[in-house]
């Protein structure tokens, strides 16, 4: 079914770039735009209804027919696809960490970039959570559980995904809180990686695994791509566990400087990006599983969103550049876990 | 001009430059972007990349799947190319046309329809006794898959151009069937044999697509050296990847050169000689020969 529609959204991409190509010499007053936003993989859903409600906002405020191009994939993925010529007007990344990777080989954004939209320009967060069987038949509920020596616990790579990144560091945050030392946490994600049986390259990937394939106990997932999997799942086989400590997810989004400047398509890809913060916005992203940034739509849907402790990537690990040198980089915590583990 | 042997057929010079234009621009110059980007490197980060033992896990695992892959391949391919040439049956042609299908398969389509296959749940996997899925033995079942096409086309054309009539000489004069594999038949296919062996494992040191799917990708068990090659992509760490790359060229170099030498030693009539000296017969038939 999800292939059919999405080779249904190809063709009729394909039919409108044709037919634009064809319009063009007849065009009236309103000129034909398009932006592209190279986004990674969960939010295909979330900016599919929301390209369509911007694009009428468009259209209303300045009489232009915009069409929204996507790019979806993995977030480093895409941070490289945008490095390497791409070009995307607006990046909608899953973590802030790969929108600074852009200015890695030449400057193509503003170093400034976080504080030019409101809440750190992450107009959305989530938050890492669990997916188990129906039932719960291996009683879990908090990140203690996923330890026990008959789990399996299924979670992707975090050398190529930044959804995993976000569940090692989740576990962390809990460990380092509950127990209160770094080697502590340092044992606890250790124990836990121990449990893992096998690491796909995405999130999307984990989450097939886990829900097409059977394999595992436990699912440590974004909280979005779990409702997602739940509502797509039709027979109701998974519950949602929600641990008492978490990690705040950040995706965040920017304007491509160097893109837009060229194109000349700033006005409109910072107006794609600022509308985000908009009521209508907030509540649709509120209707595909993300949190909101805006309070009072949080408290709409208080009931979708149960309260956790939330921890911050910048206040418990001081920000992307010293998570990514300190865990993930080649023989960094992450390698001598695995390390340890394995060898 | 002394160099080149003067030759009938017109025309060396405009073929000459005309190839090597082509090869330049397709083959060799991404080669040489790739060589230039890695002298970019520092020697000791050069040192810290290829003394890591996630890197001679990842090498080693994926040495020995294609090899153990290619060999299996090679033995089920030539049966299936032998098959295919020697017997006609209802659907043969369409089972000919069908060895090609591995090759237009998108490879993360097979990778996914193998693992559903083979996984715990899977049809297969759930028969096995075994684990096939994300060990060792899924990889390589995914690289035959994905190979066995390259030992079929090798060997077909030459199996073809074996006249039946040869067979039946060996027959008249007394050879049993054993005889006729080992002395008429397996030195005739074995260059072409190796062939097959040396495409299918050089193709097998790098793929990727379906490989991901089937194998746990777990660091120092089940993760193969093209992953590492991702994973440092996806960390940015050009440089670093294009290493690695560089690292499996220059072994699937040595590996298809090596090949080349045994093939340009190892002919028919070579072949002849060393079962001559040898007598494997003599192991099954009490007289000698």
């Amino acid at each position: 079914m999800h292939k059919h529609k999405l080779r249904l959204k190809k063709t009729i991409t394909i039919f409108s770039i044709s037919i634009g190509i064809f319009a063009w010499p007849f065009q009236g007053f309103s000129k034909d735009i398009s932006i592209l936003n190279a986004s990674y993989d969960p939010t295909r859903e979330l900016f599919r209804s929301y390209n369509h409600l911007f694009a009428e906002y468009w259209k209303a405020k300045t009489g232009d027919n915009l069409t929204v191009y996507e790019s979806h994939g993995g977030s480093g993925k895409q941070a490289r696809a945008v490095i390497d010529g791409m070009p995307a007007d607006v990046v909608t990344l899953a973590l802030a960490g790969d929108i600074d990777a852009l200015n890695r080989y030449k400057p193509l954004i503003d170093k400034n970039w976080q504080n030019r939209l409101p809440a750190h320009s992450t107009p959305y967060t989530s938050t890492i959570v669990f997916l188990v069987r129906k039932g719960n038949p291996k009683h879990i509920h908090d990140w203690d559980d996923l330890i026990k020596s008959d789990i399996q616990v299924v979670t992707p790579n975090p050398k190529t995904s930044g959804g995993a990144r976000w569940n090692f560091l989740a576990a962390w945050a809990y460990a380092q809180n509950k127990y209160g030392s770094e080697d502590k946490a340092y044992q606890f994600v250790k124990a836990l990686y121990a449990r893992v049986p096998i690491m796909d390259t995405s999130a999307r990937g984990s989450t097939l695994s886990f829900v097409q394939r059977g394999l595992g106990d436990v699912l440590i997932s974004w909280e979005n791509e779990a409702y997602m999997a739940k509502k797509e799942e039709k027979s109701n086989s998974f519950e949602i566990i929600t641990p008492s400590i978490s990690i705040l997810t950040e995706p965040s989004v920017a304007v491509v400087d160097s893109i837009v400047d060229h194109r000349g398509s700033r006005e409109v890809a910072t107006a794609y990006l600022q509308y985000l913060y908009s009521d209508p916005a907030q509540r649709l992203i509120a209707q595909n599983y993300y949190r909101p940034c805006n309070p009072a739509i949080v408290m709409e849907f208080r009931d979708k969103f149960p309260s956790l402790t939330l921890m911050t990537i910048d206040k418990t690990f001081g920000g992307w550049k010293r998570v990514k040198d300190k865990f993930f980089s080649d023989n960094g915590i992450f390698d001598k876990i695995i390390r340890e583990i394995r060898y | 001009m002394s160099f080149v042997k003067q030759s009938v057929i017109p025309g060396f010079w405009f073929g000459l430059g005309y190839s090597l234009i082509w090869l330049t621009l397709i083959v060799l110059m991404p080669l040489i972007a790739l060589v230039l980007y890695a002298c970019h490197i520092h020697y000791d980060e050069l040192w810290r990349i290829l003394t890591n033992r996630e890197l001679f896990c990842a090498l080693k695992l994926s040495l020995y799947t294609a090899f153990i892959a290619a060999f299996s391949v090679s033995i089920l391919g030539s049966l299936l190319a032998w098959v295919l040439v020697r017997y006609r049956f209802p659907g043969s042609k369409l089972m000919d046309v069908m060895i090609d299908l591995p090759f237009a398969l998108p490879t993360a389509v097979a990778g996914i329809a193998l693992t559903s296959l083979y996984d715990q749940n899977g049809f297969l996997g759930s028969l096995l006794p075994f684990k096939v899925a994300y060990t060792p033995l899924g990889i390589m079942i995914a690289l035959i898959f994905v190979t066995l096409p390259f030992v079929v086309r090798t060997l077909q054309p030459i199996i073809k151009g074996i006249p039946k009539s040869i067979e039946e000489a060996a027959f008249s004069l007394g050879a049993n069937s054993f005889q006729l594999f080992l002395y008429v038949l397996f030195p005739a296919l074995f260059p072409a044999w190796l062939t097959g062996f040396s495409l299918s494992m050089a193709r097998s040191l790098g793929e990727y697509g379906s490989i991901v799917f089937i194998s746990a990708n777990i660091p120092y068990k089940t993760e193969i050296l093209p992953l590492l090659i991702v994973s440092k992509l996806d960390q940015f760490d050009y440089v670093g990847a294009t290493v690695v790359s560089i690292l499996i060229l220059l072994v699937s170099f040595a590996f298809l050169l090596l090949i080349n030498l045994i093939q340009n030693y190892v002919k028919p009539n070579r072949i002849l000689w060393i079962l001559n000296r040898f007598h494997p017969m003599a192991l099954f038939t009490k007289d000698p020969l």
